[in-house]
């Protein structure tokens, strides 16, 4: 883990500056829905022993699912299930070999330059890896300024004072000490806060969070889950949580999708896949999941112990 | 997926205080503020500083030639084929030319032909390399097999074709002739790098955060090679300040021209060293190797330039 | 006699520019044969710097700054060079973490295991291509990996696979001991169950003394019998493992479980620790837990607190474990 931390304590987490409704009316959050999604990967070159079929990865066969305004579905699944190629289509990164893609009346999958760059000012997405997602150059006031100038169209000075209110808002306080910062002046925590900032800097209406906490120590997990389930309370966002950890998948999303070499295994609400899950794999991703009161009772332990 | 990139850094230096940088509370920094700071960075690393200084004092000579040189470098009023003397502290030409003036103005044209060709030829190099990096297809394949070609094709012979076929025989031909065969070096690793940088997530961000297309170039991408782009405009200017005087030491420059290249070519017309005249070649043979030794160093220090933990103090 | 024993050991980390950092302060260990032990921590807390210090990896700008290493009898904290490197034959041996970063890119994983063979090799070994390749395919079998591994470059592996190549690569030099440092960092959860198991029946099998180094608690419970928690650079508790998820526990220890819980639950929530870690270029005397501590009192503020019996084990916390009164003046006159 990088471990160059400043001694700015990390903020705790805390609930964000309240929307006072004051402002404009928040336009309709829209629907995302899937419909039969497949990407089928072609290797680019041969290499002598490579027989046909082997030339070609199904990564996404056949997934169907929506997302309902507001709600926070989340999608598990093992490396190679396929889950960051998903990401990828929903945020038009990448293009479905099949299937359509639709978020609201958009069809995601036929966007080009423009539409994309339209689709991302109410599409963001939350980077796994808090250090790789920041240019290293660019101090933390640039990296929020930009969204806002792009996207809401301010000037300069419009979009630093957004900057300070977005800072408050994921806790990193005071503004005025984090702006100027470069990323590798900040800890973990911190960074992963920057990015969350500048995923809310557009105004978006679905956030697709990649594995936003995994490479974050657990003592810092809480904070950060708790900043996204704020938001997500707070403003009515949409939340797509992409994880292979059960744990934080349980407690921010109320609907469960698990993925298994690109097809949708099991789907349902999070507790109810948790506490009945129907599919082997699912139960393997259960068993696997660390708990250290198993390891100390020598036996998974019943499923309603609360923790204290 | 790279190795370098998808992991997480190796374990470090636990618990650095912060240093807040002040003075740059916008973004990214105007070119001056840019500028000095490249400076500041190169001269923290001891080997850089030692190229610096070395610079700065040929810049000095060149710039200050006048006043340094005792004679005027094209006066022809000594005696000819002379060893040193009082007045020709380096002897003189068969012209009746003071070496030690044309050495002094020589080194005008090899900063200039340097430094000129070096960033036109690194020019070049980082707008194909940055165009066939970022744009991955037919755009790319045709930029690759262009630079193959200019990689392929031995740069001395292809120099000495060029300058004898032009003409032009001023010091400018020379530059246009130098950049155009050393462009190709620099392409290749830029376009490399930029391939690399462009599946970075920061890249990906940047195209999230609504960035067109030349923004996301030059803003993100190009920044993050500064070092990249730095010694590969070291290195070129390095050869292209041998280039130079090789050119005009075989005599395709333009005699009338003063530079080190040129006492060089003088002093193999008039077999200086079977003369005695030793100090007509080893003077400016050991200011070419000077000149070319100390960009070699200044390059040591550009590694910091695109890295900001480096900086840090 | 326990194989390893470390006293007083301090690593500092002296950048050529910027502060002193004191990453590990004043550890005291002892590591018998056999045992598996975990150290776990937060990032930042010193326990990477600890396994590299224990196996004499540490590079400038880290330095080990006083202490005692002793590993089998001799005092391996003051060697160098040739005498270090033939120690590491039937020694001590670390896996780094990300393994993947320690594989060279370039040469295949059969040349790899040539090098490290024909490196420790003992005059009278033969080891023509035959014995390497061999020796090579039961070291991948023993990690559960196919001999065909051995023809492909580290790239066309997976991530849980490369962390296998490394394991075995350590075990070439069938060393008594062995740190593991963030072995499953990096890996999804159940390659990482994999890994572990892995590491599990190896140790069990072979009997070398193992030491996992991980930040996740729940992975360290999973696979070691006795737990050591590191926090600001010094162990602040050393219990068994089937004690560290009841009783009272060092605050931080007992803050690091509230981390964790069973997704299965009924009701689920998630605890954090508010705060960041210490900043190691100070050395200010006290628990360096003590703004984060929900318990914290004055002592805490000017006291280091020693480590004294707790439960099991031991813990290093002047409200869970007060020393005794002439424990507490010795520790406040060293």
């Amino acid at each position: 883990m990088p471990a160059d931390l400043t001694p700015v304590p990390d903020a705790p987490a805390t609930t964000p500056v309240a929307d006072n409704g004051t402002g404009p009316p928040r336009p309709p959050v829209p629907e995302l829905t899937l419909s039969h999604v497949t990407k089928v990967y072609r290797a680019r070159r041969r290499t002598p022993d490579s027989r046909p079929d082997q030339r070609r990865v199904v990564a996404v066969n056949d997934v169907s699912f929506s997302i309902a305004p507001g709600a926070a579905v989340g999608l598990v699944g093992a490396s190679g299930s396929g889950k960051s190629t998903l990401a990828g289509m929903i945020t038009g990164s990448q293009r479905p070999t099949d299937g359509s893609i639709r978020f609201g009346a958009v069809a995601v999958e036929r966007l080009r330059a423009g539409g994309l760059r339209r689709l991302h000012h109410q599409v963001q997405m939350v980077f796994q890896d808090p250090y790789s997602a920041l240019n290293p150059l660019h101090t933390v006031e640039y990296t929020l300024t930009r969204p806002c100038q792009n996207f809401l169209g301010m000037s300069g000075a419009q979009a630093r004072e957004r900057v300070a209110e977005l800072l408050e808002t994921v806790g990193l306080t005071p503004a005025s000490q984090f702006a100027p910062k470069l990323p590798h002046q900040l800890s973990g925590g911190q960074r992963q806060r920057v990015l969350i900032a500048r995923a809310l800097a557009s105004e978006p209406t679905l956030i697709v969070a990649d594995e936003p906490v995994s490479m974050l120590d657990v003592s810092l997990r809480a904070g950060v889950l708790n900043l996204l389930a704020d938001l997500r309370r707070d403003r009515g966002l949409s939340l797509l949580y992409i994880t292979h950890d059960l744990l934080s998948a349980r407690v921010i999303t109320d609907e469960l999708l698990v993925l298994y070499r690109g097809q949708v295994v099991e789907q349902g609400a999070t507790k109810e896949v948790l506490q009945h899950p129907d599919h082997p794999y699912t139960r393997q991703l259960i068993g696997a999941v660390a708990n250290p009161f198993a390891a100390a009772h020598g036996a998974i332990p019943s499923t309603d112990r609360e923790t204290t | 997926m790279t190795v370098l990139t998808a992991m997480p850094p190796p374990p470090e230096a636990p618990g650095r205080a912060a240093n807040v940088r002040s003075g740059t509370a916008s973004s990214v920094p105007g070119p001056l503020r840019f500028g000095g700071r490249a400076i500041r960075t190169i001269w923290s690393n001891g080997k850089a500083r030692a190229g610096l200084i070395m610079l700065g004092l040929f810049i000095c000579i060149a710039v200050f030639a006048p006043l340094i040189a005792p004679h005027s470098p094209t006066a022809t009023s000594f005696t000819p084929y002379s060893g040193p003397t009082s007045t020709n502290w380096f002897g003189t030409t068969g012209n009746g030319q003071d070496v030690f003036s044309q050495l002094i103005y020589g080194s005008r044209v090899s900063l200039l032909v340097g430094f000129g060709a070096g960033a036109l030829a690194t020019l070049v190099a980082v707008t194909l390399g940055l165009i066939a990096g970022y744009r991955p297809g037919l755009v790319d394949e045709l930029l690759g097999f262009v630079t193959n070609l200019a990689l392929v094709i031995p740069a001395l012979p292809l120099m000495i074709v060029l300058a004898a076929y032009l003409q032009g025989h001023s010091v400018w031909t020379i530059v246009l002739v130098v950049a155009f065969t050393s462009w190709a070096t620099g392409a290749r690793v830029i376009r490399s790098q930029t391939a690399t940088l462009r599946t970075r997530d920061f890249v990906t961000s940047a195209v999230f955060s609504g960035e067109r297309l030349l923004r996301v170039v030059f803003r993100e991408i190009l920044p993050n090679m500064t070092s990249l782009v730095a010694a590969s405009f070291f290195a070129a200017a390095t050869a292209a300040i041998l280039a130079e005087a090789s050119l005009e030491f075989l005599g395709l420059g333009n005699p009338a021209t003063v530079s080190w290249g040129t006492i060089l070519y003088a002093a193999e017309q008039q077999n200086a060293l079977l003369t005695g005249q030793w100090l007509m070649v080893l003077a400016p043979g050991l200011a070419i190797a000077l000149l070319m030794m100390s960009l070699t160093l200044i390059n040591f220090g550009v590694d910091a330039l695109s890295n900001p933990r480096l900086r840090e103090k | 006699m326990a194989l390893l024993e470390a006293r007083g050991v301090n690593v500092v980390y002296e950048p050529s520019r910027g502060q002193r950092i004191w990453a590990v302060r004043d550890v005291n260990l002892t590591l018998e044969a056999g045992e598996f032990v975990g150290i776990v921590g937060e990032s930042g807390c010193g326990k990477t710097t600890l396994g590299y210090a224990l196996t004499r990896m540490l590079r400038p700008p880290a330095r080990l700054d006083g202490g005692v290493i002793t590993f089998d009898g001799t005092d391996i904290a003051t060697l160098a060079g040739e005498q270090l490197r033939r120690r590491r034959r039937n020694g001590f041996a670390l896996v780094m973490q990300s393994g993947m970063n320690a594989l060279n890119p370039v040469r295949s994983i059969g040349h790899q295991f040539g090098d490290v063979l024909k490196a420790n090799a003992r005059p009278g070994d033969h080891l023509d291509a035959a014995a390497i390749r061999q020796r090579s395919t039961s070291l991948l079998e023993s990690v559960q990996l196919d001999a065909e591994v051995l023809g492909r470059f580290p790239h066309e592996l997976s991530g849980g696979m490369r962390q296998r190549v490394s394991i075995a690569l350590a075990l070439a030099l069938e060393p008594r001991l062995i740190v593991f440092d963030e072995p499953t960092t990096a890996l999804d959860v159940i390659v990482q169950e994999a890994v572990i198991q892995t590491i599990k029946d190896l140790q069990r099998d072979r009997g070398f003394t193992a030491v996992l180094i991980s930040h996740d608690l729940g992975v360290v419970l999973e696979a070691t019998d006795r737990v050591l928690v590191m926090y600001g650079g010094r162990i602040v508790e050393d219990q068994p493992a089937a004690v560290i998820a009841e009783g009272a526990h060092h605050p931080y220890t007992e803050a690091l479980l509230n981390c964790y819980a069973d997704p299965r639950a009924d009701e689920v929530v998630l605890g954090g620790i508010p705060g960041s870690p210490p900043d190691l270029s100070l050395t200010e005397p006290g628990c360096p837990f003590t703004p984060r501590c929900p318990l914290a009192q004055d002592i805490c503020r000017e006291v280091d607190p020693p480590l004294a019996p707790l439960g099991r084990g031991w813990a290093a916390c002047h409200v869970r474990a007060p020393a005794v009164r002439a424990g507490v003046e010795a520790g406040r006159a060293s």
